[in-house]
């Protein structure tokens, strides 16, 4: 579990977040929510250590992120898998060496241990015999998929995803939701995604936080969400045409 | 001068976390092996073409200005290895060199940056300053040195063939290279080209490392690397010229 206390960030004048305090539970797939600009990103960036929040606390399960000394911090960190909102795979690199990295890094496994852990992770992945592709050579999709597959490489506790479907079109945007929801559940995973896709939350939330202006407004179920009375947060749910029409069906 | 301090003492932050024991010697050593091959080999036929032209059109400017049957000809082939030594070689081809290796460090480690591929690092608890700029730092440090000397010796061919064309003989132009020569010119050439060296990796990589924005900015990392490593080689080359020769 990945409890968060009284969490505030300010850049300048700016407060960026505001006393957040939220539970984002193991084995289920935890989603913030909110508009561009409400502070999910700065949020997701103080939970890795990016950035510092101005006061508060990120517990990994008890242990204080932000006051950990830098070696604590440094094991904790291999225990997080991040999927960046680009991929941010390593271009110099092709997807075996991409994937491998973390265990070449971190662990003493022979070539072929480590091998076996990267082809495990690309099957689970459906990304089987793509061991030497460029990465120049991928999709979108793929690009998504192998930055998962570098993510769960170390077998992690904790998945934190930025925005994993930003340029995907909805089918494969769909499959990458359905990958992440796969891992967390077989792995029991707490994980955290941070999105804006309304496809998303209605096919994997099982827990969404909703940001705005820097406040978490609202949390609860898909469920709740589709049945939510707060004005603000349904502006944001049902501000296509489809969602809106769907809303009053 | 506020944003001078800024930049110099965010230069010294990262310069510590640079030089920190390599996690991963077999890492390294690969890395280190790209980045010479990367720095230094592939530097290798701009400096030749440089070097050669322009220690031709030394001897042949150096011959120009000394018409007057009052100076012996072989001066033509001492003046040319002390400028090469002295002041082209290690100097002017460190600003060349400026130019294309320290353009190629800060685009890469800014693209990096910009893609979040450096922050993919530091989350996966790499010491990314470290990873990056050590093996860009220590492959330039031990090949520019390398290339320096390559440089020297093509210059003085250069030379010569620059010398076949204003009548000067192979004989008074050889004499004149090896007249009165001095190795500590040669030692100071190499204590400027591994100053240099590291100035042109280190710099490049602060602009690069601390890039902000997306690719327009990644362009101009790479201009102030260029810029920025440039004014500090002159003033470095002041400052050692005046504590070795002064």
């Amino acid at each position: 579990m990945i409890e968060i206390k009284n969490i505030n960030k300010s850049f300048g004048d700016n407060n960026v977040l505001r006393n957040i305090s939220f539970k984002f539970e193991k084995g289920k797939t935890n989603l913030i929510i909110g508009e561009s600009g409400s502070g999910k990103t700065t949020l997701l960036r103080i939970l890795i250590g990016l950035n510092k929040a101005n006061s508060g606390e990120v517990l990994y399960d008890g242990r204080d992120f932000i006051n950990l000394n830098t070696k604590e911090k440094r094991k904790l960190r291999q225990e997080i898998g991040v999927l960046f909102q680009r991929g941010a795979l390593y271009d110099y690199m092709n997807v075996e060496e991409n994937i491998m990295f973390p265990l070449t890094m971190f662990t003493n496994q022979s070539h072929e241990e480590k091998l076996h852990r990267v082809n495990d992770c690309l099957e689970k992945v459906n990304l089987e015999n793509s061991n030497k592709l460029s990465i120049n050579e991928l999709s979108g999709g793929m690009i998504k998929r192998v930055s998962i597959a570098r993510a769960i490489v170390m077998k992690p506790r904790y998945l934190l995803c930025d925005e994993p479907n930003s340029g995907l079109d909805p089918k494969t945007a769909i499959i990458i939701d359905n990958l992440i929801q796969k891992i967390t559940i077989e792995g029991n995973i707490t994980t955290i995604v941070n999105t804006h896709d309304m496809n998303s939350v209605m096919e994997i939330g099982e827990v969404i936080a909703y940001i705005n202006n820097g406040e978490i407004c609202w949390s609860g179920s898909k469920e709740e969400l589709i049945n939510n009375n707060n004005p603000e947060l349904n502006n944001f749910v049902f501000a296509s045409k489809l969602f809106k029409r769907l809303k009053k069906i | 001068m506020k944003t001078l301090l800024l930049h110099l003492g965010q230069y010294f932050i990262m310069i510590r976390k640079v030089f920190s024991f390599p996690e991963k010697k077999n890492v390294f050593f690969k890395q280190l092996n790209q980045e010479l091959k990367k720095i230094g080999l592939d530097s290798l036929g701009i400096v030749t073409i440089i070097s050669f032209f322009i220690g031709a059109v030394v001897s042949i400017q150096t011959a120009f200005n000394f018409e007057s049957p009052l100076y012996p000809k072989y001066l033509i082939g001492y003046a040319t290895r002390e400028s090469l030594i002295l002041e082209f070689c290690p100097t002017m081809l460190s600003l060349i060199l400026a130019g294309k290796v320290g353009s190629n460090i800060a685009s890469e480690i800014g693209s990096m940056r910009v893609t979040e591929q450096i922050d993919a690092l530091e989350i996966m608890g790499v010491n990314s300053a470290s990873f990056l700029i050590l093996p860009k730092i220590i492959a330039a440090v031990l090949f520019f040195p390398a290339l320096i000397i390559l440089s020297i010796s093509i210059g003085i061919i250069g030379g010569w063939i620059g010398c076949q064309t204003v009548s000067i003989t192979t004989a008074s132009y050889l004499y004149g290279i090896k007249y009165e020569f001095s190795s500590f010119y040669v030692s100071y050439c190499l204590i400027k080209t591994v100053v240099f060296a590291f100035i042109i990796a280190s710099v490049s990589s602060y602009f690069g490392y601390y890039t902000k924005g997306g690719a327009l900015e990644v362009g101009s990392s790479s201009t102030r690397a260029v810029v920025y490593s440039s004014i500090v080689i002159l003033i470095f080359n002041f400052i050692l010229t005046d504590l070795l020769l002064g």
